[in-house]
C-alpha cells in the first residue's frame, strides 16, 4: 500500500479530519491519517453513510470530539427536561433547537443539514449559522432527543443545552418589528417625495388645482402610518424618559415629528401650502435605519450567562442504591448524588466515595486539577476528572459558595444603560435652547401677525429637530462596534463604547487574564537530561490525558516516542511505566520519593512541579507555570499612562514581586480575593466616583464583571463559555486593549464634530426660519442633505480613527 | 390630463404591492438569517451528483 501522506513543510502529517498535526502515522484508514481515534471514528461514520463530501467543501473541517461519558445526555430522557428543551412536540414529531458553538465553516452547515442520512428519525434540519443554531425536526418513534444529542456529540458538534432560551425570541421579534417600521416608513417617504415633485419644481401653479388637492390628501394618507406606526417607539421612549424626569434624545425628536405632522396637517387641510410630510417621512426612515445599524448583535455569543448555563440541567440522585435522574432544581440538602468523569459539580457538597480530582478551570481559569479526599468539601463549579464520585449535598444550589454571588444586587437589576448617556445630557440643553429660540422667534413676530408668529415658531422647531445628533450616535458607535468585531472584540451593544470612553480605572484579574491558560512556561530543575531520557518522559506522558502530561508532551515536541509497558496512572498522584528496562515515574513529590523533603516545599513559586524518577534516581522536577501574555509589559505601561490600574487575584501572593516589575507606581494589588471580595472592591471604587473597567475571565470574576461599568471577559476561544459581561475580547488581542480604549474616547469627539457640522446647517436654515420664509422645498433638500452628510461623516471619521490605531 | 389620476392610483397600488411583498418577506423570516442561505445555495443536489458519477 502506498501511503499518500498529507504533509506540510516540516514533514508533519496533518489529520485528514481536523487538520491537527499527527504525532505519528499509526492511526490511519484508507490512506488517510488521523491524529486520534476519535477523529478516525467520525471519518468512519461519515464514510459509511456516504457523507464524505464533508471533506470536499472546506479544508480540514472536522472537530475532534471530546471524550464523553455514556450518561452525559441521560437527563434528556427526563420528561420535565424534555418539555423544557423541545420547542414543540405533538407526540409524533418534535422540534428542537440546539446551540452548537463549534460550528465554524460551510462543511459544518452541510453536514448538520444532512443529519437525516445518519439518523432515520430526523426528518428535517436547518442551520442558522450566525446564531450557531440547528433546528431539528424528528419522529419521536424512531429517535429521541438523547440520541440526537449523542449523535451530534459523536461528530464533534457538542450541543450546548440550557433552559433560558426564551429571551432570544423576544430580541428577534423586536428586530422584525423594526424591519416592518422601516418598510412602511421607506415606502411612504419615497411615494410622498414623488408626489411632492411638482412642488419642488414649482409646477403647482401651472397645473390643475385639482392635482394639488389630490397630492396633498395622498401625502396625508401616506404619512398616517409613518406618524402613528413607524415613529411610535420615539413617543413611547420620550414618555418613559419624562416619567423618569429625564429629557432623552427621543424627546426633541418627538417634538420635531409632532410639529412637522401638525403643521403639515394644518396646511394641507386649509390648502395654504403643501406641508412637510416628505421631510417627516424621510426623517423617520433615516432614524429607523440608524436604529437598525445600531442594533447589530453578535447572536452566537451570549453576554448574559449565569451559573445556570454552566451547570448541568439534571443530576443523578442515588437513593437506597437506586439511581434516578432529577432536575437540578429539585435537589435538596442531604441528597446523595453521583458525578461522573467530566461532569460538573452543581452544588457544594462533601466527598462521600471515590477519588475527587476536580478541575476548577471554569471558576478560576487554572486548569491543573485539585485533589480531594473523603470528607472534604467540594465547591460547586468544578469538573470531576477521573473516576465516578459520590457526593452528599450540603447546600442549596443557589446558596453555594460560587452561586450565591448571583444573589448580589448587580445581578438582579439591569445596568441602567439609558440614564446618563452622552446624548441625554446634550438633548437636555438642546431641547431647552430650541424651545427658547422658537419662543423668541414667535414673540418677535407676534405684534405683526399671529399667523407668521405661528409659522416661525413651528419652523424653528422643525429645523432644529436633532436628527443629526440622533444619527451621528448610532452610526459612529454602530460602525465602531463592527470594526471591533472584525478585530475579535465583541461588545454587547453600542452603549459599551460610550462607557469605555469614560473609564478612569482598570481592574485586572490575574489567572487567565494576564496569564495564558493554554501556554505554560516549563523548565527542568535538576541534573541535565539526555535525549534518551527526554524521549522516555515524552513516551510516558503520551499515555495520559492529565493536563500537566499534555503540557509536558507538547513541550518535548522534538523527542521521539517509544513503546511503554505496564503503564499505570494513579489519579491525582502520577504516572509510571517501563520503557525498555527502565522504570519511569512522573508525578508529585510524594509519589516519587519515599520521604518528602519538607524544606523545599516551603518555596512556593506558584508553579506546578512534576518530579521525574528514572529507576532509583530522582532526576529533578519539571516546573510548569502559567506564562504571562505576550506584550503584557508594553500593554500595561501604555495603560498606566492614562488609567489607574488595580489587580485582584484569587491566587496567593507568590507573584507579587514579579508583577511589581510590570506595573508602575500607583498599582493596587490584592491577592487571595474571593469572588465576592472582587465585587465589593469594584463597588468601593465606584463609590469613590470612579468609572471602572473590569478585565477578567473566569466565573469567579462574574460578580466584578457585572458590577463594573464595563466588564470585558478575556477568552481563549470565543465560542467557549464566558461569564456575563459587556464585551468579549479574544485573548490574542489583549495588547489591543489600550487602542480600544483610545478609539472609544475618540468616538465621542467624532460625535461632537458631526454635531457641529449639522449645527452649521441648522444655523443656516434657522436664519431662514426666523424670517418666516421656510419653504417645504428648502426643508426637503436641507434636512436629508444634513442627515446624510452627518452619517457619511461619522462613518468615515470613525473608520479613519480606527485604522490609525491599527484596526482592520 | 385626467388620465394622470388613474396613473397615480395605479402607481400607488404597485408600490403598495412591493411594500406587501417586503412585509411578507420579513414575516416569513427571510431577514432573520442573512448568511446561511448564501452558503446553502452552493451545495449541489446529491441526486445529480450520483448521476454524474455514473456517467
Amino acid at each position: 500500500m502506498t501511503k499518500s501522506k498529507e504533509t506540510n513543510s516540516a514533514q508533519e502529517i496533518l489529520c485528514y479530519h481536523c487538520g491537527d498535526i499527527c504525532k505519528d502515522d499509526s492511526i490511519y484508514k484508507e490512506e488517510k491519517f488521523f491524529c486520534c481515534q476519535s477523529c478516525r471514528l467520525v471519518y468512519e461514520i461519515l464514510d459509511e453513510n456516504g457523507l464524505c463530501k464533508y471533506y470536499e467543501l472546506d479544508e480540514k473541517p472536522g472537530i475532534t470530539p471530546s471524550v464523553r461519558s455514556k450518561t452525559k445526555y441521560e437527563f434528556l430522557e427526563d420528561e420535565q427536561v424534555k418539555r423544557q428543551v423541545l420547542n414543540f412536540s405533538d407526540g409524533n414529531t418534535g422540534t428542537v433547537t440546539f446551540l452548537i458553538p463549534q460550528m465554524h465553516c460551510s462543511s459544518c452547515i452541510w453536514l448538520l443539514e444532512n443529519m437525516h442520512r445518519l439518523d432515520e428519525g430526523i426528518t428535517y434540519s436547518r442551520v442558522d449559522y450566525p446564531q450557531k443554531k440547528v433546528n431539528i425536526k424528528f419522529l419521536e418513534e424512531k429517535t429521541s432527543l438523547k440520541k440526537i444529542a449523542e449523535l451530534l456529540d459523536s461528530l464533534g458538534y457538542e450541543p450546548s443545552i440550557n433552559l433560558d432560551s426564551t429571551e432570544k425570541k423576544i430580541k428577534s421579534d423586536h428586530l422584525k418589528k423594526l424591519y416592518y417600521k422601516i418598510g412602511v416608513a421607506g415606502f411612504a417617504a419615497g411615494n410622498i417625495m414623488l408626489l411632492s415633485f411638482p412642488e419642488y419644481l414649482g409646477l403647482e401653479k401651472l397645473s390643475d388645482p385639482e392635482f394639488h388637492k389630490l397630492f396633498g390628501y395622498l401625502n396625508l394618507f401616506l404619512s398616517l402610518p409613518v406618524f402613528f406606526y413607524s415613529s411610535s417607539e420615539y413617543y413611547i421612549s420620550a414618555y418613559k424618559g419624562l416619567k423618569n424626569k429625564i429629557i432623552n434624545i427621543d424627546f426633541p425628536l418627538f417634538l420635531g415629528i409632532l410639529v412637522l405632522f401638525i403643521r403639515s396637517l394644518y396646511e394641507i387641510i386649509l390648502q395654504t401650502g403643501a406641508g412637510y410630510m416628505d421631510s417627516m417621512a424621510g426623517l423617520v426612515f433615516l432614524l429607523l435605519v440608524g436604529k437598525l445599524f445600531q442594533s447589530k448583535t453578535y447572536e452566537s455569543m451570549n453576554f448574559e450567562r449565569t451559573y445556570k448555563s454552566y451547570f448541568p440541567l439534571s443530576v443523578t440522585l442515588i437513593k437506597s442504591g437506586v439511581e434516578t435522574t432529577i432536575p437540578l432544581s429539585k435537589l435538596k440538602i442531604g441528597d446523595r448524588i453521583l458525578v461522573r468523569n467530566n461532569e460538573i459539580i452543581p452544588v457544594d457538597s462533601i466527598l462521600f466515595r471515590g477519588d475527587g480530582n476536580i478541575d476548577y478551570s471554569f471558576v478560576t481559569g487554572e486548569s491543573a486539577p485539585v485533589q480531594k479526599v473523603l470528607g472534604e468539601i467540594i465547591f460547586a463549579g468544578g469538573r470531576q476528572t477521573g473516576s465516578l464520585i459520590e457526593l452528599e449535598v450540603i447546600k442549596n444550589v443557589s446558596q453555594s459558595y460560587l452561586t450565591q454571588l448571583w444573589n448580589n444586587d448587580p445581578f438582579s437589576k439591569e445596568k441602567e444603560s439609558s440614564l446618563q448617556t452622552f446624548s441625554n445630557v446634550i438633548s437636555k440643553y438642546f431641547t431647552l435652547i430650541t424651545l427658547i429660540l422658537a419662543i423668541v422667534g414667535a414673540a418677535y413676530w407676534m405684534p405683526q401677525s399671529f399667523d407668521i408668529a405661528l409659522n416661525v415658531f413651528t419652523a424653528i422647531l422643525i429645523v432644529t429637530c436633532p436628527c443629526a445628533l440622533a444619527l451621528a450616535i448610532p452610526f459612529t458607535f454602530g460602525n465602531l462596534m463592527r470594526i471591533f468585531g472584525r478585530n475579535n472584540f465583541y461588545i454587547k451593544n453600542t452603549f459599551v463604547i460610550e462607557y469605555l470612553s469614560r473609564i478612569k480605572s482598570i481592574v485586572f484579574d490575574k489567572t487567565g487574564t494576564l496569564t495564558q491558560n493554554k501556554k505554560s512556561e516549563i523548565s527542568f530543575n535538576g541534573r541535565e537530561l539526555n535525549e534518551e531520557e527526554l524521549s522516555m518522559v515524552k513516551s510516558l506522558t503520551r499515555q495520559s490525558t492529565h493536563p500537566l502530561s499534555r503540557k509536558l508532551f507538547d513541550f518535548l515536541s522534538d523527542s521521539a516516542v517509544k513503546q511503554v509497558d505496564k503503564y499505570a496512572e494513579l489519579t491525582g498522584k502520577g504516572i509510571s511505566g517501563y520503557i525498555g528496562k527502565n522504570f519511569i515515574k512522573l508525578g508529585s513529590e510524594e509519589f516519587i520519593a519515599e520521604s518528602i523533603n519538607t524544606q523545599e516545599n516551603l518555596i512556593n513559586d506558584n508553579a506546578s512541579r512534576v518530579y521525574l524518577r528514572i529507576n532509583e534516581t530522582i532526576c529533578g522536577y519539571f516546573s510548569v507555570s502559567n506564562a504571562y501574555r505576550e506584550g503584557l509589559k508594553e500593554t500595561i505601561s501604555e495603560l498606566d499612562k492614562d488609567y489607574e490600574l488595580h489587580l485582584l487575584s484569587g491566587d496567593n501572593e507568590s507573584e507579587r514581586y514579579f508583577l511589581k516589575s510590570f506595573f508602575k507606581d500607583p498599582l493596587q494589588m490584592y491577592f487571595k480575593q474571593s469572588p465576592e471580595n472582587k465585587l465589593k472592591y469594584i463597588k468601593v471604587l465606584q463609590n469613590e466616583g470612579q468609572n471602572v473597567l473590569m478585565v477578567g475571565d473566569g466565573l469567579n470574576d462574574a460578580g466584578a464583571l457585572k458590577q463594573s461599568d464595563v466588564g470585558i471577559s478575556i477568552s481563549e476561544d470565543v465560542s467557549n463559555f464566558s461569564p456575563a459581561c459587556d464585551g468579549i475580547l479574544e485573548s490574542e488581542k489583549f495588547s489591543k486593549l489600550p487602542d480600544i480604549l483610545k478609539v472609544s474616547k475618540q468616538s465621542i469627539s467624532i460625535i461632537i464634530i458631526s454635531f457641529a457640522l449639522s449645527f452649521i446647517y441648522n444655523l443656516l436654515v434657522l436664519v431662514i426660519a426666523f424670517q418666516g420664509l421656510l419653504k417645504p422645498i428648502i426643508a426637503a433638500i436641507l434636512m436629508p442633505v444634513s442627515s446624510i452628510s452627518v452619517v457619511l461623516f461619522s462613518i468615515l471619521l470613525s473608520n479613519y480613527s480606527a485604522k490609525r490605531r491599527g484596526f482592520k | 390630463m385626467s388620465v394622470i389620476f388613474v396613473l397615480i392610483g395605479v402607481s400607488v397600488l404597485v408600490a403598495g404591492g412591493f411594500l406587501g411583498a417586503f412585509l411578507w418577506a420579513v414575516k416569513s423570516g427571510q431577514f432573520e438569517d442573512k448568511y446561511t442561505p448564501s452558503v446553502r445555495i452552493l451545495f449541489d443536489d446529491d441526486k445529480k451528483e450520483e448521476k454524474k458519477n455514473k456517467s
